[in-house]
């Protein structure tokens, strides 16, 4: 890279500043990517670094800066203006037809048309370069979550670019995945292509990127060689202050098992879920049960089936407290005691049109918030979600404030402290800190934490390792439907629960399920 | 090329004031449709939308015209609110009439007391209740789309009230006129007003605006609608089962619809059964839970609104020799200027380079 350091640099942002109603969300950012380098873009949610590459992706406009490519400033007004000077992106949310195959999706996705015959070979041939197996005659409806990544990739690949954005590339995939990917983009790097790296995983960025930019709050407050830092050192610059840990004991192993699945089973809840099959499980008071999984094994189905969204069959497939509640629905499980935290906070756990005074009603029936015949007590409907707001620490314009207004990270600890504060003896929940920033997800394990220790059992679903092994006793795997059998995390590695997380799902598998 | 972009977020007050956008607008193509007819703006404006009103007697009948509006709106609202489309209304008021007038023109046309007119109007309700049960029971059983089959069985009410009248119940005394008999006078609406036509339904309709607005802002059912029509998830994350939200409004919305039905027949119409009874009120309906926000209140209001326009059309054909159909035109303006105005609250035009 020695040729490289005296050449222009590839990308250079100067003093690139974006503003949205009420937030700076990019102020006065410079960064610099030199041809063949890895370079990182490190914040937490909420950072800037969304805002930022979509500047530089041509979906946004800066309201102030200058970009230079290969040292010449441009103006970059769309996508295919970013496309023609080379550049191009991978996002976290893939766009795929899953009825097509792995070359037609290619074909839709490249300006001008090529037949999807003449891309086959072409397909083949960048895989074999870059490690980047992949059949063009397959439907991706066959294909694993990383094989589908792979599809983005070569489609970027196909148009030769000179930089690949990579929007949290790793977020939906194995520890295995993640290894193969690290591959192709070293390969990349090697062959010349810079590589802007966008990531919160520290780890990651150790491992795979030669320098990094450290967003906060919209500003660059760092670049550094992530080689050079510990990971502790790198959080510190990204959140700006170290994080206090959360603590848990579990219960003893004596205690009494509050929730129990015997066999569960359940058919996929749409043409493209997966049904549950023979999932067994008991969490004891005092403990945290961590499922992970790839996203699409069943999580939606088992999240539904425990919060009891859908009935199953027989009743005495799932025990609270060893009553039988299969066949109860949502509401009379949550008068047993049994809080519900899906995965999805707008739309789901809450109406993100509606204010906060009226979200507490969703789950907050029983709790003395409703008065009479059915007529709505407005008075204590506030005084409740003024003190939910209060207890976790909800940062909000007001109790009126409508659900889609906060940010991920308070939705989230208003959703769970909606659950808390009617002491539930179970708590089941989906993804507590998904897209939720370094802050608000130290709280909410907290508050899961302190739940525990009161003597409740807690069932956390979650496609992110670290979290299963910060907050869980014992984890399990949800696997195609299937659960592995619970093991203390203490006992397991990540490599380990990779492999579990493949499963089927692996590299190798040859039949279309 | 233009394209739409969503807003961050829709300015409140610019949403309560679309309708009136709607209005101003509606008004002002009005104008420039009748100079296009021929005919002198400003009086024919006069003539559609202050002539009917200047008189205490116009007043009643824009109460009058009002009154079947707002029952069949405030019903097709709630389910509006739910996300849930009855788009039959029509066809339950048309029913509602059958049923509650047959009491009247078949069984009891002897018959006196005061317990007829009630029983009649709950006759009619049960009727329109139980012609929306079948859009209900067919999505909620099968997932039918209740949008074709409450708009399908608009017609089969229609020509069942129309075989009725020309056939087995016409009145024998009639001189073959396809019209039952009349009613006995204990089985039509009180009159509240010397000298006009205002009768006891418009009263009664208000009332159940008033009590439409006290369920859907006071009480978890109203709850359970709203939060059933903006997040379906989020209604069973809460409990509410979908198909009773389902069944719930085609009931509650049936019911006003046949009640509005028999009010007609034993109001307006006259006293009988005659193969129209209706002039739309049943689609027009739609077009005021719109207008008025699906909030009982704006309901209320936009049932005036829209009552001019029957109002008007009758007006500037006496006076302007306009063609009556200018009714429907006015309606379809407000409609349109209204969707528009809603999309640009929403949206907001921009214009972008070709890529």
């Amino acid at each position: 890279m020695s040729v490289a350091a005296a050449a222009p640099p590839r990308l250079k942002l100067r003093g690139i500043t974006k503003r949205f109603p009420g937030t700076l969300a990019n102020d006065a950012v410079d960064l610099v990517v030199r041809p063949g380098e890895i370079h990182a873009l490190l914040g937490e949610n909420g950072a800037g670094k969304s805002t930022l590459v979509k500047i530089v992706y041509g979906l946004l406009a800066a309201d102030a800066g200058e970009i230079r490519w290969d040292g010449k400033p441009v103006s970059i007004q769309s996508p295919n203006a970013a496309r023609a000077l080379g550049i191009a992106m991978v996002f976290q949310h893939f766009s795929l037809f899953d009825a097509l195959t792995v070359a037609e999706n290619v074909a839709l996705g490249l300006p001008g048309s090529r037949s999807v015959e003449a891309l086959a070979p072409v397909i083949r041939e960048v895989g074999d370069a870059y490690g980047l197996a992949l059949d063009p005659e397959r439907p991706v409806h066959t294909l694993s979550v990383g094989e589908r990544q792979r599809i983005e990739v070569v489609r970027a690949l196909l148009q030769e670019p000179r930089l690949l954005v990579m929007d949290e590339p790793t977020s939906v995939l194995t520890p295995q995945e993640v290894e193969r990917l690290f591959e192709t983009l070293r390969r990349l790097r090697d062959a010349g292509v810079s590589i802007l790296y966008i990531s919160h995983k520290l780890d990651e960025i150790r491992e795979l990127c030669d320098r990094a930019t450290i967003l906060r709050r919209g500003r660059v407050v760092a670049t550094a060689d992530p080689r050079a830092e510990t990971a502790a050192t790198l959080g510190a610059l990204m959140v700006g202050g170290t994080i206090g840990g959360a603590a848990h004991h579990a219960g003893p192993a004596s205690a009494a098992v509050r929730l129990e699945a015997r066999a569960l089973t359940l058919p996929a809840m749409s043409p493209t879920g997966t049904g549950l099959t023979g999932v067994s499980f008991a969490v004891r008071a005092g403990e945290i049960l961590g499922i992970a999984g790839v996203a699409g094994n069943g999580q939606g189905e088992l999240l539904a089936a425990l919060g009891g969204e859908v009935a199953t069959q027989p009743a005495d497939a799932l025990l609270l407290d060893g009553v039988p509640i299969g066949a109860l629905d949502v509401r009379r499980r949550r008068a047993l005691g049994l809080a519900y935290v899906p995965e999805e906070r707008v739309g789901h756990g809450s109406v993100g049109e509606l204010p906060l005074t009226d979200n507490v009603l969703l789950s907050g029936l029983r709790a003395r918030v409703m008065g009479a015949l059915g007529m709505l007590d407005r008075g204590a409907t506030r005084r409740y979600a003024a003190e939910v707001v209060a207890r976790f620490q909800v940062a909000t314009t007001g109790i009126q404030a409508i659900a889609r207004s906060l940010s991920g990270g308070n939705l989230q600890k208003f959703l769970i402290g909606r659950e808390l504060m009617q002491g539930p003896k179970v708590l089941v929940c989906g993804q507590p800190t998904w897209g939720v920033d370094a802050g608000a997800a130290a709280a909410v394990h907290q508050a899961l934490f302190d739940l525990a220790n009161q003597g409740a059992a807690l069932v956390i679903v979650s496609q992110d390792l670290d979290e299963l092994f910060l907050l869980a006793d014992r984890i399990a795997v949800l696997n195609r439907g299937r659960l592995s059998a619970p093991r203390p995390a203490g006992e397991l590695d990540a490599e380990a629960v990779g492999l579990l997380m493949g499963g089927v799902h692996g590299e190798t598998h040859d039949v279309a399920a | 090329m233009w394209r739409l972009e969503q807003r961050s977020a829709p300015s409140v007050p610019m949403q309560v004031a679309t309708p009136f956008i709607a209005l101003a607008a509606s008004v002002i193509a009005g104008g420039v449709l009748f100079t296009a007819l021929g005919h002198p703006p400003l009086p024919a404006l006069y003539a559609f939308f202050i002539g009917p009103v200047t008189t205490s007697y116009g007043l009643a009948e824009l109460a009058v015209k009002a009154t079947p509006l707002i029952l069949c709106a405030i019903g097709l609202a709630i389910g509006f609110r739910a996300g849930v489309w009855n788009i039959g209304a029509e066809g339950q008021l048309t029913l509602g009439a059958v049923c509650g007038g047959g009491l009247a023109a078949m069984v009891f046309y002897d018959a006196s007391g005061v317990w007829l007119l009630p029983l009649m109007l709950l006759a009619g309700a049960a009727a329109g209740l139980l012609w929306a049960a079948i859009p209900a029971f067919l999505r909620t059983r099968f997932g039918v789309n209740e949008i074709l089959v409450s708009l399908m069985l608009t017609y089969v009410a229609l020509l069942a009230l129309s075989a009725l009248v020309h056939g087995p119940w016409r009145d024998p005394t009639g001189f073959n006129f396809p019209e039952s008999r009349f009613f006995p006078p204990d089985a039509t609406m009180p009159l509240i007003l010397a000298g006009t036509r205002l009768h006891l339904g418009f009263p009664l309709a208000l009332l159940v605006a008033l009590i439409a607005w006290y369920a859907l802002a006071r009480t978890i059912l109203g709850f359970q609608l709203d939060v059933a029509g903006l997040a379906p998830r989020a209604a069973r994350f809460a409990g509410f089962h979908p198909e009773r939200t389902v069944w719930l409004v085609f009931l509650v919305s049936g019911a006003l619809a046949g009640l509005a039905g028999v009010i007609e027949v034993t109001g307006p119409v006259g006293g009988q059964l005659v193969p129209v009874i209706s002039p739309g009120y049943g689609f027009t309906a739609i077009i005021v839970a719109f207008l008025g926000r699906l909030h009982p209140v704006g309901i209320v209001l936009a049932a005036l609104v829209v009552a001019l326009s029957y109002l008007g059309g009758e007006n500037a054909q006496i006076t302007e020799g306009l063609p009556q159909a200018v009714t429907g035109v006015f309606q379809g303006f407000l409609l349109f200027f209204l969707l528009a105005a809603d999309v640009l609250v929403r949206f907001r035009l921009r214009r972008v380079a070709h890529a």
